[in-house]
């Protein structure tokens, strides 16, 4: 009982937050909505019993990712309106398009039933950080390691489009 | 019910107005050891030896005007201050003042909560709390503040990391995140940690230190060149949340410095015999001991040290602090397999 109206507050604030993210005419404003979005997000994870995916989705999302979003759109000026794209109904079109892929993964997901709930039941156990730790540096060793390579290219990168002369 | 609802709500209360009221005070007492550094008496006119200048303070910053810049974001200003004085008080809800009491036939617990991710918990809260002063920054529409914002947030994403890096060892030596376990691991295994990870405990303190923007690594509120820093704006009760958050934020540092490296509420050398008698006095009051003997070295290290210069504090942040703590990472990971 207490959980589903835990559930239905947070999931009404994600939404609306969500809402206000697309709305507010001001991008730091947007910004600062979407970090709200995020919290509730790990609110929810919380309700789960994952307490260690809620505080890696405050660390990397809220604190991290989104303090960069923060740095480019305080210190770009976009007071300026976007000039007009040469054609004017290239945004219609792109909603329709968008607006049909949604359709057809919700069709997907209700009638045809592919996103089925993984098994198990009941509460995670309270030690959730090893459960993770021991799945990721085993069943899924490779993938992990590839994903680390993956950041570590990312990274190299980064830092050589930032300093051209090294 | 009681035990569930009633008796955190009772400790949380506790802890906000211990908090609130140690801010107070430390205020003072920089006050004090700085005007005693420099052979002056410091405030000395409110109640004997100014011990009620804080309340003369608080007073002050109540029924000053508030004043909110014209063209200011209006919105974002009145909640980059909330921003950052929130997550500095919730920090405290995971940290262990106390072994558990039993009062009434009840069990008082030491701490607010025992998350079993309390360390990263902490971590999390704080990187939050960086949004107040960008945003406050910002939102000001005033050059000194935004560039104070700026090297504010800089400073604090680049010592984060070597910071983060050391609570990683401590982890490793403890095999938990949850910061009661921690201290339970330095009372099984009998020593703290500081001893055992020296390195860790200097690099953590100097991160700390430029964490909390505190010399010698204050640039962001560096007077000669950029006015008050990022808070130069605000005025009245707004300004007052800035400074309550930068105590408070000390106050974590130095508790988790505690908790993580000098055995939090444990008496000093729990596994030596003779010196068991330690274990009378209570573990709060070896905790507030251990944690005020932190703060005042911050204070003694503000009235001590110069300032120093932005790119000195760069190249010591990324080119010696963060190699060094990587570098502790692998070596304590070593010795954890080899010995």
């Amino acid at each position: 009982m207490v959980e589903a109206a835990a559930f239905y507050i947070l999931a009404a604030l994600i939404l609306g937050f969500g809402a206000l993210v697309i709305t507010a005419r001001s991008t730091v404003h947007s910004v600062l909505f979407l970090v709200a979005d995020f919290l509730c997000v790990a609110a929810l994870y919380v309700t789960l019993q994952a307490e260690f995916l809620a505080v890696i989705q405050v660390m990397v999302y809220a604190g991290g990712i989104v303090v960069l979003y923060l740095f480019v759109v305080m210190l770009v000026n976009l007071k300026r309106p976007p000039e007009a794209h040469s054609d004017p109904r290239r945004l219609g079109r792109l909603g329709v398009v968008m607006a049909a892929a949604v359709l057809a993964e919700l069709v997907a997901i209700f009638a045809v039933g592919w996103a089925k709930p993984a098994g198990g039941e009941g509460a995670l156990s309270p030690k959730n950080v090893e459960q993770i730790g021991r799945a990721l540096y085993t069943d899924y060793l490779i993938p992990f390691e590839l994903a680390s390579i993956l950041l570590l290219v990312a990274m190299i990168g980064a830092i050589i489009l930032a300093k051209r002369e090294l | 019910m009681v035990e569930t609802v009633i008796v955190p709500l009772i400790m949380i209360v506790i802890v906000l107005v211990a908090v609130l009221v140690t801010v107070m005070y430390i205020v003072l007492l920089e006050r004090k050891v700085q005007a005693w550094v420099q052979v002056r008496l410091g405030p000395m006119r409110v109640g004997p030896h100014g011990i009620l200048q804080p309340l003369a303070d608080v007073l002050k910053l109540f029924v000053k005007e508030d004043i909110t810049p014209a063209r200011a974001d209006k919105w974002v200003f009145t909640a980059a201050p909330i921003i950052v004085l929130v997550p500095a008080l919730i920090a405290f809800a995971v940290i262990p003042f106390g072994r558990d009491l039993t009062l009434f036939g009840m069990t008082i617990p030491g701490r607010i909560a025992d998350v079993n991710v309390g360390l990263l918990y902490i971590i999390s809260v704080a990187s939050i709390g960086i949004y107040g002063i960008i945003l406050g920054g910002w939102s000001s529409n005033s050059k000194y503040p935004l560039l104070a914002s700026l090297r504010s947030s800089a400073q604090l994403i680049s010592y984060e990391i070597a910071v983060t890096m050391t609570l990683v060892t401590v982890i490793m030596l403890a095999g938990t995140l949850s910061l009661v376990g921690i201290v339970g691991a330095q009372l099984s295994k009998g020593w703290w940690f500081g001893f055992m990870q020296p390195v860790a405990f200097f690099i953590y303190f100097i991160g700390g230190l430029a964490e909390t923007n505190r010399a010698p690594f204050d640039l962001p509120e560096a007077e000669q060149e950029l006015v008050a820093g990022f808070h130069t704006e605000y005025s009245g009760m707004r300004f007052a949340f800035y400074f309550l958050a930068e105590y408070a934020n000390m106050i974590v540092v130095s508790s988790v410095a505690t908790t993580l490296f000098l055995g939090g509420w444990l008496a000093p050398f729990p596994s030596v015999p003779w010196l068991s008698f330690l274990g009378l006095v209570p573990g709060w009051a070896w905790f507030m001991l251990k944690t005020f003997g932190f703060l005042y070295v911050f204070l003694w290290v503000r009235a001590t040290l110069p300032r120093y210069r932005y790119d000195q504090l760069m190249r010591l942040g990324w080119k010696w602090l963060i190699p060094l703590a990587i570098l502790n990472v692998v070596v304590t990971g070593l010795l954890k397999v080899l010995v």
